[in-house]
């Protein structure tokens, strides 16, 4: 019997990206993102989210894309790490998918500008490619706190 | 059963009853004569035991047992009391607190405590723990077994009434009634035996006394000191009737034997009051404790409830206010006469309950304090000084928040007080100073802040030395060490990796310094200053807020962005002229009222996108840090508003010059200055 995984598809770039379910806690609309000085560049800022102070890093930057101006199908996908709750401004994100757990392979060597340790994995469902992104690896703090000191 | 409802409340009231333990264990060591302080531990260790066994930690409720067990002893005067058979039952608190922790923590309570036990079994078999001879066992074991009758005593009146009694052909006896170990109803059998007794004679006298009774405050056993004309057999076949008695010893009374036994007991009395006059400050610590008492257990009309519920009502809260804000702006933007009236009563009315949940969440620091007693105790011991802690204003109350935080950096700095402050008793004495030493913890209101001093009369802190360690640390150099005033050099000690302590100690030097407790009292938006006088001791004053989580800003726009500042580091705002700006050494300053002030241009500081034109004039808040001012160059003032403070998560922990954050009434983020961190 095969197992199925529940993950959060999104855009960006013309490239598909997943996001396990049980570490979504919500998609949302963008809001007004309110800038923090000096904080690392990825780091919009943080944005109201019902009462709590959420910071918003915006992928592209993070995976080292060129950015673009926000518009109506840019989307905020709330995920939960450990304690946080952080913001991943995405192109667009519309999709909620079943893959089957053996279809998902080893991240490859190269993955275009994307840095291959924040990739947990890909899956091929039938024409579509769907890169696993490894959340932990792509937000912890050590990360961050590595590139504030590198500005 | 399920057990897990109560837990909380066993773990609250298990360490309310070993903080008794602790602070009469300590109050018992300086009036060693006083027995009634036995007795009052000895029912906080009771109720503990029972507690613990109902819950089914059989550990704990074990070794409070045999604790229980030498605290009977010595309140029967079986077993004199010492300074280690303090250190023994101290271990055993120690321990019972760390399994209570163990069990709030979610462990099961259980640790091990064998050498405890075997202490405290020796005390009890009246051995010392320490070294033992067959001679003082069996002495000891000898009294054991001749007091084990009755423990109470009688005083003058009850002690009348007996020999009235006897001249009228009454008899006296002492009956010791034992209950089923099952017994469910422990205060109706009382009740029931009473009944008995009271139509067969009179009580002059029960033990534990009859309100204790009551409460089924003891164990399984119980008795009374009755006169009546009938025959021992009677009463005891009378009693035996009553259910769920299982034993009735029933011993006539020796009036002649008791009144020897008693003159010697007065004479002992006598010769306690004479060590008691000599020492003026014990009967007013007696009488304390005789007033404190009774008021105890009587009309406390107060609830217990969970911090996590009051937090949720500090958020619900938060929220509220945030849409006072809100709706405050609208009704401005609208400018309907009913609407602004509306919304002021509501202010009115949120400010009023912000005050009450405010107050709800205010802690005595009592609760932090009242560790420090039994800290100090083992730290003089340890470090073989004598030390005298004073308390004062245990009562003076914190945000729970602040105090959930205050308790390590205190331990910190009363450890550091009696390492290198108190000096020994010989160079104490050398000095011609008393030969104990004195800490002062004292808490008080001033304004919006709340202040804790430690202040010792130890050796005070010595310039030259802490000098020469920082040049030889390279914390400072030869050029500023010399510009450097007094209290400058004291708060050298509180940079990172500095220590002077000669040698690494048990108590300090173990590479936390000074530096995290400054660090931890400044996150709590406090701050702390040191004053020293060499050879007469140190004073830690430590500033910190009321409240962390509702604070008055003055709100800010650079640009398109909101800022707030928070009033408390504020001086003044100000409109100044640029041309009015001086140059001096790349660094812009301002002439106020005869100071130079710096100029801070927060748009370039933050970095802040540019969309607006500048204009002529600047608007300048001033604050400052301690005695330091600076001048932050903003656009313009939005006004003064109260906001609730949030944090801005984990993930951002390290945001520069930015304390945290808040919701503005249009449900946009703004960000909080620290002035700190601007100001060097």
């Amino acid at each position: 019997m095969s197992e199925d995984m529940k993950v959060i598809v999104f855009q960006i770039k013309d490239k598909e990206y997943a996001i396990p379910v049980d570490k979504v806690s919500g998609i949302e609309k963008l809001l007004h993102i309110t800038r923090v000085p000096k904080a690392v560049k990825f780091v919009k800022g943080v944005i109201n989210l019902r009462g709590v102070i959420t910071p918003i890093i915006d992928l592209r930057v993070r995976f080292g894309f060129e950015e673009v101006e926000y518009d109506e199908s840019t989307r905020i996908i709330v995920v939960i790490l450990d304690d946080m709750e952080v913001g991943l401004i995405v192109d667009s994100a519309n999709d909620v998918l079943d893959i089957p757990v053996e279809s998902i392979e080893p991240q490859p060597e190269v993955v275009g500008h994307l840095a291959s340790e924040y990739i947990s994995g890909v899956a091929k469902i039938e024409k579509r490619l769907l890169v696993l992104i490894n959340l932990e690896k792509a937000l912890i703090l050590e990360m961050t706190e590595k590139m504030l000191r590198e500005g | 059963m399920d057990m897990n409802q109560y837990i909380e409340v066993f773990i609250e009231e298990s360490k309310e009853h070993l903080q008794t333990c602790s602070e009469q264990l300590l109050v018992l060591e300086k009036n060693p004569e006083d027995l009634s302080i036995v007795n009052e531990i000895f029912r906080s260790a009771h109720t503990l035991k029972g507690m613990s066994a109902t819950m089914g930690y059989e550990d704990l409720a074990n070794l409070t047992h045999k604790m229980e067990n030498v605290l009977d002893a010595i309140r029967n005067s079986q077993i004199a009391l010492s300074p280690e058979l303090f250190d023994v039952i101290f271990l055993a608190v120690d321990d019972l607190e760390a399994m209570v922790m163990s069990i709030a923590e979610g462990g099961d309570g259980k640790r091990n405590v064998k050498d405890v036990v075997h202490q405290l079994e020796m005390i009890e078999k009246g051995e010392s723990p320490f070294s033992s001879t067959i001679a003082e066992i069996a002495a000891a074991s000898a009294i054991l077994e001749k007091k084990e009758m009755f423990a109470g005593e009688y005083d003058e009146f009850e002690w009348t009434v007996l020999q009235q009694s006897k001249d009228q052909g009454f008899n006296s006896f002492e009956i010791s009634i034992g209950l089923r170990e099952d017994c469910l109803l422990k205060a109706a059998r009382v009740f029931m035996v009473f009944d008995v007794l009271e139509k067969s004679g009179e009580v002059i006298k029960s033990h534990p006394p009859v309100e204790l009774l009551e409460e089924e405050q003891f164990d399984r056993q119980f008795m009374v000191t009755m006169v009546t004309t009938e025959s021992g057999e009677e009463i005891k076949k009378k009693i035996m009737k009553v259910t769920e008695v299982v034993q009735v010893v029933v011993n006539a009374l020796d009036l002649e034997s008791m009144l020897h036994a008693a003159n010697s007991n007065e004479d002992k009395v006598t010769e306690i009051l004479k060590q008691e006059s000599n020492n003026a400050l014990l009967p007013t610590d007696n009488d304390d404790k005789k007033k404190q008492a009774p008021v105890k257990p009587a009309s406390n009309k107060t609830i217990r409830v969970n911090i996590e519920r009051l937090d949720i009502l500090m958020n619900l809260f938060e929220e509220l206010v945030i849409d006072r804000g809100r709706l405050d702006q609208i009704s401005r933007d609208l400018d309907n006469q009913e609407l602004h009236e509306t919304v002021e009563r509501m202010s009115r009315i949120t400010s009023d309950l912000q005050t009450i949940v405010l107050n709800m969440r205010m802690v005595p620091v009592e609760t932090v304090f009242n560790r420090f007693p039994k800290m100090v105790r083992q730290l003089a011991r340890d470090l073989n000084k004598k030390v005298n802690l004073e308390i004062n204003g245990a009562k003076t109350e914190l945000d729970r928040t602040v105090i959930d935080e205050i308790g390590d950096p205190l331990v910190h700095l009363i450890r550091n007080a009696m390492d290198h402050g108190i000096e020994t008793t010989e160079e104490r004495l050398a000095k011609g100073k008393n030969e104990e030493g004195k800490i002062l913890l004292k808490a008080y209101h001033s304004g919006n802040h709340v202040f804790i001093e430690i202040e010792d009369d130890g050796a005070g802190i010595n310039k030259d030395r802490v000098l020469n360690k920082a040049l030889s640390n390279g914390i400072l150099t030869k050029e500023t060490a010399a510009t450097l005033t007094d209290k400058q050099i004291y708060e050298l000690i509180f940079a990172s990796g500095f220590s002077t302590a000669e040698t690494i100690s048990d108590v300090s030097g173990r590479g936390v310094g000074l530096d995290v407790v400054k660090n931890t009292i400044e996150s709590l938006g406090g701050s702390v200053t040191i004053d020293s006088k060499e050879n007469e001791g140190s004073i830690f004053l430590i500033q910190l807020p009321l409240t962390l989580s509702i604070i008055s800003v003055m709100l800010v726009a650079i640009q398109n962005e909101k800022y707030a500042i928070p009033l408390s580091s504020i001086i003044e705002t100000a409109i100044i002229k640029k041309a009015d700006i001086m140059n001096a050494h790349n660094q812009q300053v301002i002439d106020y009222r005869g100071k130079v002030l710096p100029l801070l241009f927060l748009k370039d500081i933050f970095e802040v996108p540019i969309s607006q034109e500048e204009e002529e004039s600047l608007s300048v808040v001033i604050v400052r840090k301690g005695d330091k001012l600076a001048g932050l160059v903003v656009d313009s003032f939005i006004g003064q508003l109260e906001i609730v403070l949030k944090s801005l998560g984990n993930y951002l922990t390290s945001a520069f010059a930015i304390s945290g954050a808040t919701i503005l009434g249009d449900g946009q983020v703004a960000l909080i200055i620290d002035c700190n961190t601007l100001i060097h």
